[in-house]
């Protein structure tokens, strides 16, 4: 998955980012209960336990998304990726998890440019995971049945795959937005931030 | 040009469009369509606003910029001279209302996620703040699922139940050693309760009231801890020469003594079949009691007396207090029932030593933790982050902490000034009732079974069992308290 000690390869990069969003997608639905406890479980990934699905539909989604954002992330066209919270009955978006991703368009599949130790990003991602589990002291709790949808921004002349569609951006109105610490392979850099409906005062 | 644009578009709208722009081209006056006055420079523009729709996306009227969006229209139909199809049109604006880099386009995917299912669990979670506020946590479930208001049902059930303010029983202690780092004091699941009384264990029989001195320890030594095994009527005994030993409760057999510790051992906790003792020298060992080679691993994060020790309900965390007023918890990791050599946390906001810790019954991560009498206050924290979720300042040091299975409360054992326990309400930690007997400082408190009683073991030799916890009877009948309790169990986790 990683070149030797010269650097990171785009693949190597890739595969990094893409294991990333999976631990991060899978702690966030848990985190924020939008799935039972009983569907996930304890995964031990960057020195840290995370809760994973174990659900066989839910797992077949993430699938489908991971892999298609693994092959936008080699071609470099990925610029973000959005993970939306939206309430079953009133259809309104309550949370967006937004994650930016600047793509380093210098590194082809064989180049490497950098000399970031694996460590190191490893750490960085650890950080960022770190953040998300415990934003939920801060987040306002989910009170109803909330169901989600994942979007993804990529360049514009990047033809859209047979299992997506163009759709608009879901936003939310007056949101509050928290940004999390950035990690970066050197070749794919991502900075996360999770923005949230502030409840009306009654 | 009007049949360029007839080919791209639907023929339906085909014919209104053409119409359109004739008219328009009668109408000289641009002020007759004074709302897009960029657009009436082009003869198929003034359809734009008048299709159903035209107008639907702009969600966003409080963050959006009028001033620059209508600027941008314009200019975009002017340069654009719009050559493109409705629905490119109403992409890019939708696109620059939202300030989005014309150069991208945003993708959803086709499958969707599994709907959550619309169960107990979830459509629970909006009960959960009416639940924990409750005093009894029965009758709250009935209401909601009579789906009583909020409002209505917090306040109508917030009477107080009865705390005898009595000690139930008074037993006799003898030469109780006044040592606060001491764990002395434990209660078994089979309904037997052992104390040590300096170099004595004794073994009181709750259920037929009766006492049995199980051990003797030669003059001069001491025993710092006990700790009943959960499945068998075993007990660890920790010694003040640092020695674990297993003692049979019901033959009054020792089985075996385990080494490994240079000093005294003032706290032991259980795992399966691990006992973790902690030292004064401040290691933790972590005991196979089955094997022959019984030190499974050794860890060295206190630099002072380990005088709390606790397993975690779930048995997936180990919290550990010490003189070094640090509290750490570790992590039982790939199904081991011992912790690594690196601790998980390390909790350092304690100003004296964390003696007194108790693990939340119903939610796994929440820990409670007391410190000593330079701290006096009880922490509430979750361990998964580290974060301090709740501190109150008790006036007096803390020797013991409990939660109560029954209510959602903790109890508390306290020194000086008025050696009392307190019973706190849970989350919210304002405190309930005050318990006063004991005429000098609380050493240790332990629990029965069934978790009604609580004993309180204290330096003025006497232990005291106080039955706080009792469950009303009538109550208890009416909502089948085992299927209740399992449906709390299930959504009241927060995360």
């Amino acid at each position: 998955m990683q070149a030797n000690k010269t650097g990171i390869t785009l693949k190597g990069s890739t595969q990094m980012v893409t294991e990333f969003f999976g631990f991060g997608l899978n702690s966030i639905l848990y985190q924020r209960g939008v799935y039972p406890d009983d569907m996930f479980t304890r995964k031990e990934a960057y020195g840290l336990s995370i809760l994973v699905t174990s659900d066989p539909k839910l797992e077949q989604f993430l699938k489908t998304v991971l892999d298609q954002v693994r092959e936008w992330l080699l071609k470099k066209v990925i610029k973000k990726l959005v993970l939306v919270m939206k309430n079953v009955k009133t259809e309104e978006i309550v949370e967006r998890w937004v994650f930016n991703i600047d793509c380093e368009k210098q590194v082809d599949s064989e180049n490497t440019n950098s000399k970031k130790e694996l460590k190191d990003i490893q750490n960085e991602i650890r950080a960022v995971l770190r953040q998300i589990i415990a934003s939920v002291t801060f987040l306002p709790a989910l009170e109803d049945t909330c169901t989600i949808d994942v979007q993804v921004y990529t360049d514009k002349d990047e033809e859209t795959p047979s299992c997506c569609y163009e759709s608009s951006a879901l936003l939310i109105k007056d949101a509050e937005q928290v940004k999390f610490k950035s990690f970066s392979t050197t070749v794919h850099k991502v900075q996360g931030m999770v923005e949230y409906k502030v409840k009306d005062d009654e | 040009m009007d049949t360029l644009r007839l080919d791209s578009l639907p023929a339906q709208q085909a014919v209104p469009q053409s119409r359109l722009a004739k008219r328009n081209s009668n109408n000289k006056t641009p002020s007759k369509n004074p709302k897009t006055p960029g657009k009436s420079n082009t003869p198929g523009k003034p359809k734009t606003p008048k299709t159903p729709g035209g107008d639907r996306f702009i969600p966003n009227r409080s963050t959006t910029n009028f001033q620059l969006s209508s600027f941008l229209l314009q200019e975009r139909s002017l340069s654009n001279e719009g050559l493109s199809p409705m629905k490119q049109e109403n992409q890019k604006i939708i696109n620059d209302h939202f300030n989005i880099d014309p150069n991208t386009k945003i993708l959803s995917f086709r499958d969707r996620a599994p709907q959550p299912i619309e169960c107990l669990y979830n459509s629970y979670r909006f009960h959960l703040k009416v639940v924990i506020n409750l005093l009894s946590p029965l009758l709250a479930i009935d209401k909601s699922l009579q789906g009583a208001t909020i409002g209505s049902s917090s306040v109508k059930s917030s009477t107080k139940r009865h705390i005898p303010s009595n000690s139930e029983r008074i037993l006799d202690a003898p030469e109780i050693r006044n040592d606060y780092y001491l764990n002395i004091l434990d209660w078994s699941c089979s309904n037997l309760m052992a104390v040590s009384l300096n170099s004595h264990v004794y073994v009181w029989n709750a259920t037929t009231g009766g006492i049995e001195r199980l051990m003797s320890l030669d003059e001069g030594d001491f025993v710092g801890s006990v700790s009943w095994m959960e499945e068998a009527d075993y007990l660890a005994v920790g010694t003040s020469d640092g020695i674990v030993q297993l003692w049979d409760a019901n033959t009054s057999r020792l089985i075996r003594k385990m080494e490994g510790h240079n000093s005294r051992i003032p706290s032991l906790s259980w795992n399966k079949y691990i006992i973790s003792s902690g030292s004064r020298g401040g290691q933790i060992n972590h005991y196979d009691v089955r094997s022959r080679n019984h030190q499974v691993c050794s860890t060295n994060a206190h630099t002072q007396e380990v005088c709390g020790l606790k397993w975690s309900c779930n048995k997936q965390y180990l919290a550990s207090g010490g003189n070094d007023n640090n509290l750490l918890i570790w992590e039982a990791q790939g199904g081991q029932c011992f912790t690594q050599n690196a601790p998980l946390q390390t909790l350092s906001l304690h100003q004296a030593a964390v003696k007194a810790l108790a693990w939340c019954p119903w939610r796994e991560h929440v820990l409670a933790s007391g410190g000593g009498t330079a701290d006096k206050t009880i922490r509430l924290w979750n361990v998964t982050t580290g974060d301090c979720l709740h501190s109150t300042d008790t006036n007096s040091q803390v020797c013991g902490l409990l939660w109560s299975s029954q209510y959602r409360e903790i109890i508390s054992g306290h020194g000086y000034a008025k050696n009392h326990l307190s019973i706190w309400k849970y989350p919210s930690m304002s405190p309930l009732v005050e318990l006063l007997g004991h005429s000098q400082r609380i050493l240790a408190l332990a629990m029965s079974p069934d978790g009604q009683t609580v004993v309180s073991a204290g330096a003025d030799e006497t232990l005291r069992l106080w039955k706080c916890f009792a469950v009303d009877p009538k109550k208890a009948r009416k909502n089948e308290p085992q299927l209740s309790s399992k449906v709390m169990m299930d959504f009241t986790k927060i995360r």
